[in-house]
């Protein structure tokens, strides 16, 4: 008898657990991993959080807590604060009590969320063709989250311009103004991914001016806010800015990072409306599809979050653990590319210092690539982005002669 | 000052306000009651004689393992989980000594509790199975059933959701003829959505020798069988007597899927503790069925949360701590059982209208009273006792300091009103 599933086709695995995988297999003992976004302290070493310790403690000795229930919304304390964090403590807009969220499951299920809940009910009812526009390279997994909430037509918007090595910012605001009124655009908050290229200030405003205009809609995605440059309200300009030129808009929040709360899974989804009424009807549509897609969210990550965020001496020393990670990668960042000029390889790497967060575009083509993995054990994206918390004081000199080496050696 | 007239227009100006989930609904109308002697028999969670949540004490025990445990860090899990959860998980669905399990044939994806179970098996049921991307396949589920598994389905694409036919409401029973009936006239290849034990609303479990007709017309009628198991070790106490259904079902050479909740026989609610056992017919069906249920995970939660998983994995896994859990569950099985008797007795003498049979014949943490809806509003308005509108209660919600309080409501209600 065959199987029910004699006719399931095998999947290619995700890029980005494959390259770890790999490493994982590689008997070198010099091999490295620039793949994953996850930090590394300079040992090459996952880093819980020394607050995050504290807090587990707190909650596992606080016998008033309990397993119930959270509701479908999630765990109210840490929906407000997280919103405040995005928005800033003294928003207008949260002031005005026109600002909801949702918590979900990290960036990718705060991500989906909003987009189960536009493709209902934005721009008509189960409008399935709004064309949905994500950065050009973007973070691997927003096409596939957009497409799977039921948006037909995903498309790039330009962004990234390979020979200058920055923002294509005439090809970007090319797009917003062909765009068709109404498309959604995934704005990366800051320390965009892949690139680590954000727009400055003054680009940011040309990109509301014409969106503005054009009635394009505006889903921030943001996963590295404090991460970036080290201050959380720096990070949240853009986010910010947008609010105070009208926009309702949905901004996705990841604490994955910035707590290194990876496998907790903490994500909230900030929603601005116009008005407390319009809110409303929103997260009660929120509320049914979270009730079809995980019932209500877990706790434990969320819990750990408020605690923190709701405590004055706890988010001190937070935002000094974040610091601490962002200035870590900042080195490695100003470390990098003084090797890779002592060392002359050929080419210019000013972009290893210019662009933010946690991943460096290095330019790098396909072939080299291939040649850092192959022979070097070093193991980055077929991109050519790397995890600039991979490299550590140890290892840098190695991964600065190997690119040294695949530049010279390979075209 | 802007007019009216002149502000503009909210995006979301057109969408709708959605209605309230009823079993949240209830519970927020009694929160919100003043009257000193409410009862809430709603929601589906258990409650200790103090009508206080429980944590289980392994749970607690686990909990301090876990935050003394430095070598452990928060790096995400795999997409399809921890590997520890998800054997162990199956392993006690479908028994230790599972031949399946020792085929290599058995799989799992660790979900966001039941929910997300059902969620990822709907998923990729709509996408792979009965053709590619069909969303006509028929779906039944029970009449009642649990109000979120129409939804599921349908919110994974399934157009074509239907009841099975499975209370009898004039026999307080299975309605076997019913079920037998929907088994051999729905389309083959038809998705069946079946309550591994305590079935929630009713509490009424097919028997053993039912099962087995059951199976009988699935297997004959290439019918898939997707079984939801949220209540094992809860229902009679034994978990591998709570089990039997769906070993059995394996034991017939079924492919099927089965998705777990530890939401309840771990009281991690919410820690969201799920897990879709997935049984193929080999190892090679198996990992091209799990390479797409990555891809599904990918999109919707990327991989789950840690904490509950290994809250169980570190339970199941331990051979002292799985016998202190399975004594928790024992504690929980065990009260809701006197309770249905108190409340069974009670009912017979006050000599209230009817037979109470069935409050100690169903099984689980329900009862479907077989109170109509008039008699359930004038249960909650007058007598301030919150149940759902189909007349099932929590027995969890039940005392000893309040089982005589509502045993006098029941039987006020049924005496005053039709």
């Amino acid at each position: 008898i065959m199987s029910l599933f004699g006719e399931v086709p095998q999947a290619t695995p995700v890029a980005v657990f494959k390259v770890t995988n790999d490493f994982k297999e590689d008997p070198n003992p010099k091999k490295v991993n620039l793949g994953v976004g996850a930090y590394r302290t300079d040992e090459g070493q996952p880093w819980v959080l020394p607050v995050v310790k504290k807090v587990e403690k707190i909650i596992v000795a606080d016998d008033s807590l309990n397993h119930e229930y959270l509701p479908i919304l999630g765990l109210p304390e840490f929906r407000s604060s997280a919103s405040k964090i995005a928005l800033g403590e003294d928003s207008p807009a949260i002031q005005e009590n026109r600002v909801g969220a949702v918590q979900c499951l990290g960036g990718t299920g705060a991500l989906k969320i909003g987009a189960e809940f536009l493709r209902r009910w934005y721009n008509g009812n189960n409008n399935t063709r709004t064309p949905v526009y994500v950065s050009a390279p973007t973070w691997e997994n927003h096409n596939a989250v957009f497409v799977n909430a039921g948006f037909e037509d995903v498309r790039p918007y330009k962004y990234w311009d390979a020979e200058k090595r920055g923002l294509d910012l005439s090809g970007f605001l090319g797009d917003l103004e062909s765009a068709p009124k109404h498309s959604i655009f995934v704005l990366h908050a800051c320390a965009h991914n892949p690139t680590g290229t954000d727009p400055t200030h003054v680009e940011w405003m040309q990109v509301a001016e014409v969106m503005k205009r054009r009635k394009l809609f505006v889903f921030f995605d943001s996963a590295y806010q404090g991460f970036a440059s080290g201050c959380l309200d720096k990070d949240a300009w853009a986010v910010r800015y947008f609010i105070t030129q009208g926009f309702e808009m949905f901004c996705a929040q990841s604490f994955s990072k910035n707590f290194g709360l990876y496998n907790e899974r903490v994500g909230n989804l900030t929603i601005v409306a116009r008005d407390p009424d319009n809110l409303k009807r929103v997260l009660s549509q929120m509320e049914k599809i979270v009730r079809v897609t995980w019932s209500n969210p877990p706790s434990q990550g969320a819990r750990l979050v408020a605690v923190t965020l709701n405590n004055p001496e706890l988010f001190s020393e937070w935002k000094d653990n974040v610091k601490t990670m962002a200035d870590r990668v900042l080195s490695m960042r100003a470390s990098l590319r003084a090797k890779l000029e002592a060392l002359e390889t050929p080419g210019t790497w000013d972009h290893i210092t210019q662009q933010i967060g946690m991943f460096s575009f290095t330019g790098l083509n396909p072939n080299q690539v291939e040649y850092l993995i192959k022979e070097k054990s070093i193991y980055l994206m077929a991109s050519g982005r790397i995890n600039m918390c991979g490299l550590t004081t140890k290892n840098i000199d190695y991964v600065a002669e190997s690119i040294h080496e695949s530049v010279v050696n390979v075209q | 000052f802007v007019p009216g007239s002149l502000k503009k227009m909210s995006i979301f100006a057109e969408v709708p306000q959605a209605p309230p989930v009823a079993v949240f609904k209830l519970t927020a109308d009694f929160r919100e009651d003043t009257h000193p002697q409410k009862v809430n028999l709603g929601v589906g969670a258990y409650r200790t004689d103090d009508c206080q949540p429980w944590v289980l004490p392994v749970v607690k025990k686990v909990e301090k393992m876990i935050v003394e445990d430095n070598s452990l860090n928060h790096e995400y899990l795999p997409i399809l989980g921890l590997p520890e959860l998800r054997s162990a998980a199956s392993k006690v669905a479908l028994g230790d000594d599972s031949p399946a399990i020792k085929d290599g044939r058995v799989g799992a994806v660790q979900g966001l509790g039941g929910t997300g179970a059902l969620r990822i098996g709907a998923e990729f049921l709509r996408r792979w199975y009965n053709g590619t991307n069909n969303k006509a396949t028929p779906v039944y589920v029970s009449a009642p059933t649990w109000e979120n598994h129409n939804a599921v389905f349908a919110d994974a694409g399934f157009t074509d959701v239907r009841p099975y036919h499975y209370w009898d409401g004039a026999k307080k029973g299975l309605d076997l003829t019913g079920i037998m009936d929907d088994l051999e006239k729905a389309p083959e290849h038809s998705i069946f959505v079946l309550h591994a034990c305590a079935h929630n609303p009713t509490g009424t479990d097919p028997t053993p020798d039912e099962w087995k007709k059951i199976a009988e017309v699935m297997k004959r009628r290439s019918l898939f069988a997707f079984f939801d198991s949220a209540y094992q070790g809860f229902a009679s106490g034994n978990l591998d007597k709570d089990a039997w259904a769906i070993r059995y079902f394996v034991s017939q050479g079924f492919e099927l899927f089965c998705a777990q909740s530890f939401s309840k026989n771990f009281g991690l609610y919410n820690e969201r503790v799920g897990n879709l056992t997935v049984v193929a017919q080999d190892k090679d069906n198996l990992t091209r069925v799990l390479s797409q249920m990555e891809k599904i995970v990918r999109t919707t939660w990327s991989n789950p949360p840690s904490q509950g998983a290994r809250i169980v994995a570190i339970t199941l896994n331990n051979p002292e701590l799985f016998t202190e859990w399975k004594g928790n569950v024992k504690t929980m099985a065990d009260r809701v059982l006197l309770m249905r008797d108190q409340l069974k007795a009670k009912l017979i003498a006050l000599g209230t209208p009817g037979t109470w049979d069935h409050i100690t014949e169903q099984i689980g943490m329900f009862s479907f009273t077989g109170l109509n809806p008039k008699q359930v509003e004038y249960m909650i308005k007058e007598k301030h006792v919150f149940l759902m509108a189909s007349g099932r209660i929590n027995m969890c919600g039940l005392t000893s300091k309040n089982i005589d309080y509502v045993a006098e409501s029941i039987h006020e209600t049924v005496s005053k009103v039709q």
